[in-house]
């Protein structure tokens, strides 16, 4: 393995394509910890903002007319305003709110990080979306279908987990599908509050060998590759849910 | 004959070489203005005052060097993750902006002999830590700013986890936040937050390290222009204008601009 990242070294040599991160071990260490931190950030924020999409969506429906108003401000505010400025709110504004710990090295420390903020705060923005997105699919399931669970003696929320959301689901798939590839490209604003994810990375790494080009190219091409990952895996349950005659 | 060659040869080649590295003084002279890049952001050295212009330490200095030259002056605010790409374009002409003379960067552009400046790496952190040794960093969260060369080194020989923030304010207003145990930057700007009434229970405890010089730098290649700045460099040095400067600008005459003083005096 050895010989090949001193191939890049010698590549930096002779042609000045300045790629440490394959030869510095050190280098190599935190892009590859970037790496991970993105991927890690987006299966959390993709879990949480599905999660939130699909409670969401259940509790526009509700008859209580305080829940549907709180979900529908809910869906205003984060949908309304800018990633980025959301983060700083959380991390910069509700951060120092919160009671601090005592923490290991002898000082006060809030009690949520910057990789915790993150998560929440684009879970939050992406989830705002999802409501919205899962609400469409809802809204596709004939009504007689629903009529039908009723007479059947179904509760309501049988009737939501049972048969309105798969058949919402298949709906929604491609919808969602592009929300998802959103928030994994969103995760890269998470390293405004210094989260260690593959961009902050990438930006210590060109600062310090001043090669801002090649970590250009490069990012763009990891970026493609993880969304491209993201979409095939999204096409695929596409194909294995599809029901015949339901959908096109 | 032969002589007659040797002759127009050695000719040919002064008009090349003088041709090519006039340049941009010429192109200074014809246009009547030094573009100089300073930071806009970094007190004393570079900085807004009330009225909005650029004045500090290293202006005063641009201010000298346009005044050699016989033209008037432009200022052109720079950051440390743009300023050497200015040079490269051609935006700037000569670059003053508290950059720190790294043989990296000496490949990118042409920073003139000698050195006209110094400063070095310390850490603001709470006096109630009692951090007494760099090695006492070791794994706890420490700020930085992005782009800045000594985050690798603090993490690498100290074993500091960097938190990087894209700029002075959101870092200082983490480390009051509790997120970092220290904030790492150059001990020229920490001297005076330290002196900050708000900043009272914060000190800089460490011994200052990565003591560096300070390049200002010309394009690649405009080695004449490099050549009249090093003249610049040894007058401000011998004349202890970078003393006055700092006594002007209320910064202590650092150890760096006094031995130099000496030496060239």
């Amino acid at each position: 393995m050895d010989f090949v990242f001193d191939w890049f070294r010698v590549l930096y040599q002779e042609t000045g394509i300045n790629l440490p991160f394959l030869y510095d071990e050190y280098d190599r260490n935190r892009m590859i910890d970037g790496f991970f931190t993105t991927v890690w950030l987006s299966m959390v924020c993709l879990f949480f903002s599905v999660i939130i999409g699909i409670i969401g969506a259940w509790l526009q429906g509700s008859s209580f007319k305080w829940t549907r108003r709180i979900i529908n401000s809910y869906i205003q505010i984060f949908r309304n305003t800018p990633p980025l400025v959301q983060l700083y709110f959380f991390y910069f504004a509700i951060g120092t709110l919160l009671p601090r710990i005592e923490n290991d090295w002898g000082g006060q420390s809030p009690i949520l990080g910057s990789f915790a903020w993150a998560a929440i705060s684009l879970s939050f923005f992406a989830g705002a979306f999802n409501v919205e997105i899962f609400r469409s699919g809802i809204e596709a399931v004939p009504k007689s279908t629903v009529e039908a669970a009723e007479a059947l003696g179904f509760s309501k929320l049988q009737i939501y987990r049972e048969i309105t959301l798969p058949l919402a689901f298949r709906v929604v798939l491609p919808a969602l599908n592009n929300n998802l590839v959103n928030l994994v490209k969103t995760t890269t604003l998470a390293y405004a509050i210094a989260v260690p994810e593959m961009l902050y990375e990438a930006n210590q790494i060109w600062s310090d060998n001043v090669n801002v080009t090649e970590m250009m190219v490069f990012l763009l091409l990891a970026y493609f590759v993880l969304v491209g990952v993201l979409v095939g895996g999204m096409n695929r349950w596409e194909r294995a849910m599809k029901i015949p005659g339901y959908g096109g | 004959m032969k002589i007659k060659v040797i002759a127009t040869a050695l000719a040919v080649a002064a008009l090349g070489v003088s041709s090519a590295a006039a340049d941009i003084l010429d192109t200074i002279k014809d246009r009547g203005t030094l573009i100089v890049g300073v930071k806009a952001d970094y007190k004393p050295y570079g900085f807004l005052d009330t009225s909005g212009a650029i004045i500090g330490i290293e202006p005063d200095l641009a201010q000298d060097v346009a005044n050699k030259l016989g033209v008037a002056i432009e200022f052109v605010p720079v950051v440390s993750s743009n300023r050497m790409q200015f040079l490269e374009q051609g935006k700037i002409d000569l670059m003053i902006a508290t950059m720190t003379d790294k043989p990296d960067r000496r490949e990118v552009v042409l920073i003139p002999e000698p050195n006209y400046y110094s400063s070095g790496t310390n850490i603001l952190a709470l006096k109630s830590l009692g951090l007494k040794d760099w090695e006492d960093l070791r794994g706890k969260p420490v700020c930085g700013i992005q782009g800045a060369f000594y985050n690798k080194a603090t993490s690498q020989n100290y074993g500091a986890e960097i938190v990087a923030f894209k700029g002075t304010a959101e870092a200082y207003s983490a480390l009051k936040g509790g997120n970092c145990a220290a904030f790492v930057y150059d001990d020229s700007a920490i001297v005076a937050k330290a002196a900050d009434p708000d900043w009272a229970d914060y000190e800089m405890p460490l011994k200052t390290i990565d003591d560096a010089p300070w390049g200002l730098a010309v394009a690649l290649g405009e080695q004449a222009f490099a050549d009249l700045m090093s003249e610049m460099i040894i007058d401000w040095h011998k004349t202890g204008r970078i003393l006055a400067l700092e006594t002007k600008w209320g910064v202590e005459n650092t150890p760096f601009a006094k031995a130099m003083h000496d030496k060239f005096k």
